[in-house]
């Protein structure tokens, strides 16, 4: 038994495993293998085309005019006659250029236009949503009907249902919802949704095996097969002029305008575009949708009559909505388990349309409506933002909604009105507007922008007024009078009978009247405008598309031009000398005595073509050189144009030189700092280790002297003395040790503190010979000096100048001879600078050790006494100091004849000092 | 009969307790300043250990200890080497020269002496 739970459960199923379906489709194709890249697939999905219209319609519309639902279907099947050619160029346009919807298409044909793209998404939406309504309404009635299993109703009146309480209303936002999980399941917003076609394939299968198997049971089961149903309808007077052409309202020119239009709808609708052209994966696949999907269309329009006949036959009595007859059928008969399958083939076709057309719908409001109106208005900044994915999935969502409720609103206002049912054609005649823009722009160069607005514009217009107006009109939401009386009741503005033209049916009329303004429209303006630069290469981009890669040679400029023209046209870009020159070499080259005498050829083209993609680009050329092959004039303010565009891109790229250089500069610059860095590392390491090796020997001796005197208690006095005092001069060495290198550390690294004062140099120079006069005894040393006073102040640290002048007399003392010791002090006045020099007679050093001995912990050695008692940081460190303070210390000495310590230190404007008297000599 | 000891080392403090220590222990002891020092007082001498510093003047610790591994004659002196500087790659170079033992300053004397004797015993 069908209750009312069964059946929602049977199409949560249903829709369950349509996205397991669609879930693993797009994971194998995550995993590099596609289970849609097959031709059969490719063929199933393109039977998106067939709506519930078909599904249920087919029948309804054959019930009223016998085989007049047919050109909607041989349309199709004529049109893929055609596919190989217009489908297989389309595809390969889309492919190269990245097509993402037919709106783009239009866009990018005509110089990448926004205006366009916007212009073709508006009237999508307009023409598609009430479609999307029609899908929602044939859900809905075979619901409520299904419901009512066994009885045989007519659908709910929908007005009457609150909001809330419709089902339809869920319906709608279940589809919302599945149409984001399928096509928008990627965060990427990729525009190619494989699991979504695998699904739609699944349920094109689903809906053609739902119809053949009524078919199959009207036709064999309740009859005795086709020629038993068609001679017993043949018996009912009513059903009898069904059975032969012109049966109904339907005459030739309606049939041929239908199928015209179906011709154009199943190229241009955004679902066929959608399927056809952006989920296309191997434009091979066309080669086997060529004959398979007419073939589906067969199939599923072969069992239209006798359903319709059988159906008429069982309720003679009229009270059955012919439009439900697939469903009611089997109802009537008490075939449960038939029932549902056709309420699921019905949904099938109603839920594949829906999701498609919603996705296409919001590809297209998305990328030519909403993003170009976000970057133009800039208020959220977009080009700051990196990442503007979530963005964009988030617009689609929002527009996949928006789409469905427009639907859903266009349904509950329209409800049982003809603007609804006879909706289907209506969307068609809205989409072949798009035919002569697209097809023209694939075919004919000099198509232009101002063309297809204008012809896109004038179609709309005219579609709008003469069928969609109308069909508010019949609906009675708007006056009847426009219609009756034409506009401000002027009889030539009739909407059905525009100009006086009568004798059509609604749809013939508006598509001839549409598409004559509209090709019309886009003729002329094309003709009088003229393409842009970026339009021609668009448009050459599309029209070439066919031709392989390579043979993009000038075939298509095989036109007149003079050799002149040609030789001016590239001496503009050239100079005419090297124009000239260039083209006498050819003439040359191919046996002719001048350039005169040269056909224009096509090789001559291309020749002039090569010369100027030298000098400014293949592209550029190849626009220049088709204008003047064309015999248009090339306006200067193009040359212009091109010359700027080209200086611009060698502007650029001498910057990427630029750039470049500057990069390898830095990167030089970087690699050296590196190696410095490196080597000071190296230094830093050496000197850690030397100080280690420094701070350790002293520390041997204290060790080593601690034990012995611990292990031998018995040592006599004299050896315990004197070991106790190695161990005491060893430390004392080590604390000098670690002061200095402190020192220099803190010298080095520029954290000393320094107090800098104006000193008068001889002072300081007196008070370090005090200091040390006690180790100039001891040794036996006799200073001197000679100090010249009232010289000016030099500003330095007190104490710093101390300790230098102090290493200085102690080194001097250190390497005079014990007897005969001289050491002399000089205070002098040299060029903007006070001179120090101490002086004396020890052995001397040799040129070599004048320069390591300022190196760290490089002692050079006297060999005269024992080990030096230094440290070997005293040198570093006064040279630190006295370059602090802007001076220079160095040193010179001739060989054994003693050794000249000398430091400068620079005067600034400081006072003379007091003139006190000199203190000829200390003695020694 | 004593082993005869060779200290080879610059510093005259260190010299001295080296000295101290082995003579104490009973050994002959000679010392040298420097590296070409040391490589006389090896032939004069004939030490059966030499305690050889690294960082010594003229000719380093190195040097002395390639130039007697090089001498057939010298082949029985044990050498150890001492130095300030513990780097392993200076150990290891050590050891490729041919040194019987590596001793960081500063030492344990008890070590040392251990260490001379476990050396002269082999």
């Amino acid at each position: 038994m069908l209750t009312g739970s069964v059946i929602v459960l049977a199409s949560f199923v249903y829709v369950g495993l349509l996205f397991a379906l669609a879930y693993y489709g797009d994971k194998r194709a995550d995993a590099g293998r596609s289970i849609i890249a097959n031709p059969y697939i490719y063929a199933l999905s393109l039977a998106v085309y067939c709506t519930s219209w078909t599904f249920y319609g087919s029948v309804g519309r054959a019930a009223t005019s016998g085989i007049g639902f047919l050109p909607i279907y041989l349309g199709p099947t004529l049109m893929a006659v055609l596919w190989w050619y217009v489908l297989l160029k389309m595809i390969r346009i889309s492919k190269a250029n990245r097509i993402t919807s037919i709106a783009d298409f239009v866009a990018s044909r005509y110089g990448k236009s926004q205006l366009l793209g916007g212009l073709v998404t508006v009237i999508a939406v307009i023409g598609i949503v009430p479609y999307i309504s029609l899908q929602l309404k044939a859900v809905s009635n075979s619901f409520s009907i299904i419901l009512k299993y066994p009885v045989i109703t007519a659908p709910d009146s929908q007005a009457a249902i609150p909001l809330l309480a419709d089902n339809t209303f869920y319906i709608a936002l279940l589809l919302a919802t599945f149409t984001i999980l399928f096509g928008t399941r990627h965060l990427d917003a990729s525009e190619r949704h494989e699991g979504l076609v695998a699904a739609i394939a699944f349920e094109s299968l689903v809906k053609l095996l739902a119809f053949i198997a009524v078919g199959v049971y009207a036709t064999y089961v309740l009859f005795d097969g086709f020629g038993d149903i068609f001679s017993s309808a043949a018996e009912y007077p009513q059903l009898a002029g069904l059975l032969g052409f012109g049966g109904g309202s339907i005459n030739y020119t309606s049939w041929a305008s239908l199928t015209f239009l179906s011709m154009l709808a199943i190229m241009f609708l955004p679902r066929q575009f959608q399927i056809a052209v952006v989920e296309n994966v191997d434009e091979r696949h066309l080669h086997k949708a060529v004959w398979l999907f007419p073939l589906y269309m067969l199939a599923i329009n072969i069992f239209v009559l006798p359903i319709t006949f059988a159906g008429l036959m069982l309720f003679p009595a009229g009270n059955v909505d012919t439009d439900t007859i697939v469903l009611t059928l089997p109802i009537a008969q008490q075939q449960s388990t038939l029932t549902l399958i056709v309420f699921i083939g019905g949904l099938s076709a109603a839920t594949g349309m829906v999701i498609v057309e919603t996705i296409a719908l919001s590809t297209m409001v998305c990328n030519n409506l909403v993003m170009p109106l976000l970057l133009r208005l800039n208020v959220l900044h977009l080009h700051e933002r990196a990442d503007l994915s979530a963005l964009i999935v988030g617009i689609r969502r929002g527009a996949i909604v928006g789409v469905l409720m427009l639907g859903y609103a266009y349904f509950r206002l329209a409800g049982e009105a003809y603007a609804l049912v006879s909706i289907g054609l209506i969307s068609f005649a809205a989409v072949a507007q798009f035919a002569p823009a697209i097809l023209g722009g694939m075919f004919w160069r000099g198509a232009t922008r101002l063309g297809a607005i204008g012809g896109l514009s004038a179609g709309f217009l005219i579609w709008a007024y003469t069928l969609l107006l109308p069909s508010f009109a019949k609906s009675g939401w708007l006056p009847l009078a426009f219609v009756d009386n034409g506009l401000f009741g002027i009889a030539l503005l009739k909407p059905l009978e525009l100009f006086g033209l009568t004798g059509l049916d609604d749809i013939t009329h508006s598509l001839f009247w549409s598409m004559f303004f509209n090709i019309g429209a886009y003729l002329a303006i094309s003709l009088v405008t003229t393409p842009s630069v970026a339009e021609q290469i668009q448009a050459n981009l599309f029209v070439d598309a066919r031709r392989a890669p390579g043979l993009t040679r000038m075939e298509t400029l095989r036109g007149d031009a003079s050799i002149n023209e040609l030789i001016t046209l590239v001496g503009r870009f050239l100079g005419q000398r090297r124009a000239r020159d260039a083209f006498a070499a050819y003439a040359r080259e191919h046996g002719a005595r001048s350039g005169k005498e040269l056909g224009p050829d096509a090789d001559l083209i291309h020749f002039a073509e090569t010369l100027l993609a030298g000098a400014i680009g293949a592209g550029s050329a190849h626009v220049v050189v088709a204008s003047i092959v064309q015999e248009e004039p090339l306006g200067i303010d193009k040359v212009m144009n091109i010359l700027d565009e080209t200086s611009q891109v060698l502007a650029y790229s001498r910057q990427l030189e630029q750039q470049s250089r500057e990069l390898e500069v830095a990167t030089a610059g970087l690699r050296s700092a590196n190696q410095r860095l490196q080597e000071l590392d190296r230094l830093k390491d050496d000197f850690i280790s030397t100080v280690t090796h420094e701070l350790r020997t002293p520390l041997t001796s204290i060790r080593a002297f601690s034990e012995i005197l611990h292990d031998n208690p018995a040592l006599d006095l004299a050896q315990r003395e004197k070991f106790l005092g190695i161990i005491t001069r060893e430390s004392e060495r080590l604390t000098r040790l670690i002061n200095q290198v402190l020192d220099l550390a803190k010298l080095e690294s520029g954290a000393a503190e320094w107090h800098t004062d104006a000193l008068d140099l001889r002072e300081v120079i007196e008070d370090a010979i005090a200091a040390t006069s006690e180790l100039f005894r001891e040794r036996d040393v006799r200073i001197t000096t000679k100090l010249l006073p009232g010289l000016r102040l030099v500003s330095a640290d007190r104490d710093r100048l101390m300790q230098v002048m102090l290493n200085l007399l102690s080194n001097a003392v250190k390497f005079c001879p014990p007897r005969d010791g001289r050491v002399t002090v000089t205070l002098s006045e040299i060029a903007h600078a006070l001179r120090v020099d101490v002086v004396d007679n020890g052995i001397g050093i040799t040129q070599e050790n004048q320069q390591i001995m300022f190196e760290k912990f490089r002692q050079v050695g006297d060999t005269l006494t024992d080990k030096p008692q230094g440290t070997g940081l005293g040198l570093p460190i006064c040279r630190q100091i006295i370059s602090h303070f802007g001076g220079r210390l160095w040193v010179a000495s001739e060989g054994g004849a003693g050794a000249i310590f000398s430091f400068t230190l620079p005067l600034d404007n400081a006072p003379i000092a007091s003139a006190l008297p000199a203190v000829a000599a200390a003695p020694g | 009969m004593s082993a005869r000891i060779l200290i080879a080392d610059d510093e005259p403090n260190i010299v001295l307790s080296l000295e101290f220590l082995m003579r104490q222990s009973g050994y002959l002891v000679q010392t040298a300043a420097d590296g070409d020092e040391a490589l006389r007082c090896v032939g004069e001498f004939q030490p059966d250990l030499i305690l050889l510093d690294i960082m010594l003047p003229r000719k380093n610790g190195f040097e002395v200890c390639h130039a007697i591994r090089e001498n057939p004659l010298c082949n029985n002196i044990k050498v150890v080497m001492l130095t300030a500087r513990g780097r392993e790659a200076e150990v290891s170079k050590g050891y490729a020269l041919g040194a019987d033992a590596y001793i960081t300053k500063p030492f344990a004397t008890r070590d040392l002496l251990a260490s001379v004797r476990r050396l002269l015993e082999k």
